[in-house]
């Protein structure tokens, strides 16, 4: 389609935004990039849409510092000049981190989702008797865990519930530090793990559960494949690693 | 401050339906300095934020008090139900949205008052905001209560919940009440002698300073102030330069999805028309238009600032502005470009108004919209509605030969006088439209075959200031008869397959009606209404109206005192002692004119002579045009 150009916004949503829903998120960039008088293109038709598409939703409550946004504009000054018209309309919890232009072939934020980075901990007085343990002993537990060559999960989904395998969806998963977690999953829109999926799955093998709201969570980053001149897909690239400065 | 706090934890926002009504952050929000600010305002819609949000009167005024230096203003609204039982079983108090702090810090409560229904979410926010719901029984640590909006033209069913009630439009006299504060927070603060300094002030009606007496039939006896220096009557305030006055052009933009979405315009106030039934229509007297000029500005300014894709005319008859062709066009070239959609409610459907729509709407998903309020000629002429057959038939006739198939018209059954052959009428046009549409319409030509004709009819209930103030209302039964005979007129039409019927429930209109003509004696049935429960009566899901009849008999009172009873000309009306611009005799004059079956015209052709003109401005001073209909 015409000469338009795609570009790759990264942002964070932090503070209260983090109880605003993906929904209302893509009403707010509609506006915002309205008032910072970004050209962007849109659909056709009688109530024409802005051309964009979101990475992956993020649920209600997390933070996140890797979320992005593909936009279609019909022309650009510099990646700094945008940032900075788009952070001028915009709150200071949903911060613009970068703008990039994508190159003609990259998939769109939706359909190239591979997998995101999450950091996890307990809300106090919610640690499971499994974590108030030696960090020895979690990181054993942890290791037992993935270990396993199937890791059975009921997903309870809108059309019933469904028994999936987790264990190919968690690439990486320790302790850090400071007693946090730090989890890769996979993201892609059929086979999404989340961190309290897997955190009940390994609670279970030692006959435990969460409580209720136990995790606070946050986004690191939202990945994508690399993909090989014959198409083949590689090694999981952050998304914003995609698109250039401008 | 500190962004991130915010007065619901984590869990509850987690638990509860759409946080995002309570965290407020929302871009062109005000947050200021506390060190720098010495008037905390609380204002306040009392229902869900979603409908709070649209309305154009709060974002007016907080715009004009956050641009008063040491005032921050903030919002409030009232809590949903699932929110509103955990703030109860957990003690905590309501807040303003953009500090986050309790409502009972600050030093006034504004609440806008809009419709009857939304009494007991008054007492709601004063309940949870941990404020007395009597004022007699507050301190003078509480904030100052007060009222605003159209239903403070009666607002005695709810008098003893206010400490004041600002008559009329806001912006005129905040200034010099929060100026009479400071000198009184200054100089050692009595609650008592601030209000009655505050009755002094134009426009300003304490409730408290009044005393009320009735008959043994329980009408007024006598209206009186306590004190000789309290004002009798109290004159509505009004602007009468809209083009340099308060308007926001940073409105707050939520992130939720709200009622009212977009820019709006408020193009004029105030209405030529005079229907009878209409207490906006009188309320807003003189009709006053904001020059043409200053509109586009204001949208460009308002459309570049919150980023809306939509922007609106807002005005009780926007067909009636002056001006009309050449906002539109403007609007029209503008929006193109932006890809921003007009919306364009309360037009009179005609050649020029079916042109404009046909470029702004999608003609396939739209409607046409009349609203005739009566089914015949003789009952429109009662109610000075000028709308004849003929211009509805011509204009359905333009309107199919443009494409559309949809119509719908809106009706009130139970006006005065009216009869059966009135309400066959109703059924009687709506056929009539649709054969206008068979042969107006080829049959190769017809989308889909056929018209799609909807009828809807709501309720009348007499307001005050109106011509029908006096006028009895129906009973539950009457109106519920009323709407049978409606459909099985309908279902005798020979085209009543295009016709489709819609009525509202007749019960809330009864405890609409009861409150709208109420007294102070009301008081007491809405405090004991809201103890057993009641809230959100506005929301036909939550209204208990067996609770609502128990109630107004276990305080010995009847609704049929307050709505089918007709009152004659010479009692006081709890109402009597505001004063809203027209005068009595001329509400007596219409309502004589009306039982006559005389039409008024409108006050572009002849002014009536209803007493606004004292306002010194507006239509009441403008040419007459002839031959206008
Ligand atoms: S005084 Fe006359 S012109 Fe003015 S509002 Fe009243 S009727 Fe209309």
């Amino acid at each position: 389609m015409s000469d338009n150009m795609r570009l790759r916004v990264r942002f964070e949503k932090t503070g209260a935004i983090r109880y605003i829903g993906h929904l209302d998120v893509m009403r707010f960039f509609q506006k915002c990039l309205r008032r910072a008088e970004i050209d962007v293109a849109f659909t056709g038709g009688f109530s024409p849409h802005m051309i964009m598409t979101f990475a992956q939703p993020l649920s209600v409550g997390l933070e996140s510092h890797g979320e992005y946004m593909d936009i279609e504009v019909h022309s650009v000054t510099d990646s700094q000049d945008m940032l900075e018209r788009m952070n001028a309309a915009s709150v200071p919890e949903i911060k613009i981190v970068s703008v990039k232009r994508l190159p003609e072939n990259a998939g769109n934020a939706m359909a190239s989702v591979a997998a995101a980075k999450y950091l996890v901990s307990f809300r106090e007085g919610r640690t499971p008797a499994l974590f108030k343990e030696d960090p020895a002993r979690v990181n054993e537990a942890i290791s037992e865990f993935l270990s396993k060559e199937t890791i059975p999960y009921v997903k309870e989904g809108k059309k019933g519930t469904r028994e999936v395998d987790l264990r190919p969806g968690i690439f990486e998963f320790f302790v850090k530090e400071d007693q946090s977690l730090e989890m890769l999953l996979e993201a892609s829109s059929g086979d999404n793990v989340k961190p309290a999926q897997v955190l009940d799955a390994l609670l279970a093998l030692h006959d435990d559960s969460l409580s209720e709201n136990a995790l606070q969570i946050s986004r690191l980053d939202t990945y994508t494949r690399k993909v090989s001149v014959d198409g083949i897909l590689g090694e999981l690239l952050s998304m914003d690693e995609v698109g250039e400065i401008f | 401050m500190n962004r991130d706090h915010l007065a619901l934890s984590d869990d509850i926002l987690m638990k509860i339906e759409k946080p995002a009504r309570y965290i407020g952050h929302e871009y062109n929000s005000v947050v200021k300095d506390l060190s720098e600010v010495d008037v905390r305002f609380a204002m306040c819609f009392p229902d869900v934020y979603e409908i709070g949000m649209s309305h154009l009167g709060i974002q007016i005024l907080y715009d004009m008090f956050n641009k008063m230096d040491g005032v921050w203003c903030e919002r409030v609204y009232s809590p949903w139900m699932d929110l509103d039982e955990i703030m109860r079983k957990e003690r905590i108090p309501l807040f303003a949205l953009e500090s986050q702090d309790p409502i009972k810090d600050f030093d006034f409560l504004g609440i806008t008052i809009q419709y009857e229904m939304c009494y007991t979410n008054i007492l709601q926010v004063l309940d949870l905001s941990q404020i007395p719901l009597l004022s007699k029984d507050r301190d003078d640590d509480d904030p100052i209560v007060i009222g605003g909006g159209p239903c403070t033209y009666n607002p005695e069913p709810i008098a003893d919940f206010f400490d004041l009630f600002y008559i009329g439009e806001g912006e005129t006299r905040y200034a010099e009440l929060l100026a009479l504060y400071r000198k009184h927070r200054k100089e050692g603060f009595d609650r008592e002698n601030f209000l009655r300094e505050a009755a002094k002030i134009p426009g300003m009606y304490v409730p408290s300073l009044y005393d009320v007496t009735y008959h043994e039939d329980g009408t007024i006896a006598a209206f009186s102030p306590r004190f000789d220096d309290v004002p009798e009557k109290v004159l509505k305030e009004v602007v009468m330069d809209l083009s340099s006055t308060y308007y926001p052009m940073k409105p707050v933009v939520p992130y939720m999805k709200v009622t009212q979405d977009r820019v709006v315009l408020e193009i004029q106030r105030g209405c030529i028309r005079g229907c009878r039934f209409c207490q906006a229509g009188q309320l807003y007297r003189p009709v006053r238009e904001r020059n043409v000029d200053v509109l586009k500005e204001y949208a460009m300014t308002m459309l570049k600032n919150t980023g809306h894709e939509e922007v609106s005319l807002s005005s009780l008859s926007s067909s009636d502005y002056s001006k009309l062709p050449e906002l539109i066009d403007y609007l029209i070239e503008e929006c193109d470009k932006r890809h921003i959609n007009i919306s364009l409610p309360s037009l009179r459907i005609d050649a020029f108004s079916l042109d404009v729509m046909s470029k702004v709407q999608d003609i396939k998903k739209s409607s046409l919209t009349f609203a005739p309020e009566a089914g015949s000629q003789r009952l429109r002429n009662v109610i000075n509605k000028g709308l004849t057959e003929e211009v509805i038939l011509r204009g359905a006739h333009l309107a199919f030969e443009g494409g559309w198939t949809r119509v719908k018209l809106y009706f009130m059954l139970g006006q005065p006088t009216e009869t059966e052959d009135d309400i066959r009428g109703i059924a009687e046009l709506c056929n009539k439209i649709a054969a206008e549409f068979f042969e107006t319409v080829p049959k190769e030509k017809r989308v889909n075959g056929r018209v799609q004709i909807v009828a809807s009819t709501s309720f009348f209930v007499p307001k005050p200031f109106t011509p029908f103030q006096w006028a009895p209302q129906c009973t539950k039964d009457q109106f519920v008869e009323k709407a049978y005979f409606t459909r099985k007129c309908i279902s005798e039409q020979l085209n009543q397959k295009s016709i489709k019927y819609n009525w509202h429930e007749a019960d809330a209109s009864v405890m609409e009606g009861v409150l709208a003509r109420g007294d102070r004696r009301l008081a007491e049935v809405i405090l004991k209404v809201y103890q057993k429960g009641c809230f959100y009566d506005a929301w036909s899901e939550y209204y208990k109206h067996r609770v609502w009849l128990e109630t107004i008999e276990e305080c010995g009172l009847t609704p049929e005192f307050y709505t089918s009873r007709e009152r004659s000309l010479d009692e006081i009306l709890p109402w009597d002692y505001i004063d809203a611009g027209v005068t009595k005799e001329f509400l007596k004059r219409e309502w004589q004119k009306a039982q006559n079956e005389m039409i008024s015209e409108n006050c572009k052709v002849k002014c009536q002579g209803c007493g606004a003109a004292r306002f010194g401005g507006g239509i009441c001073f403008e040419e007459r045009v002839a031959g206008d209909e």
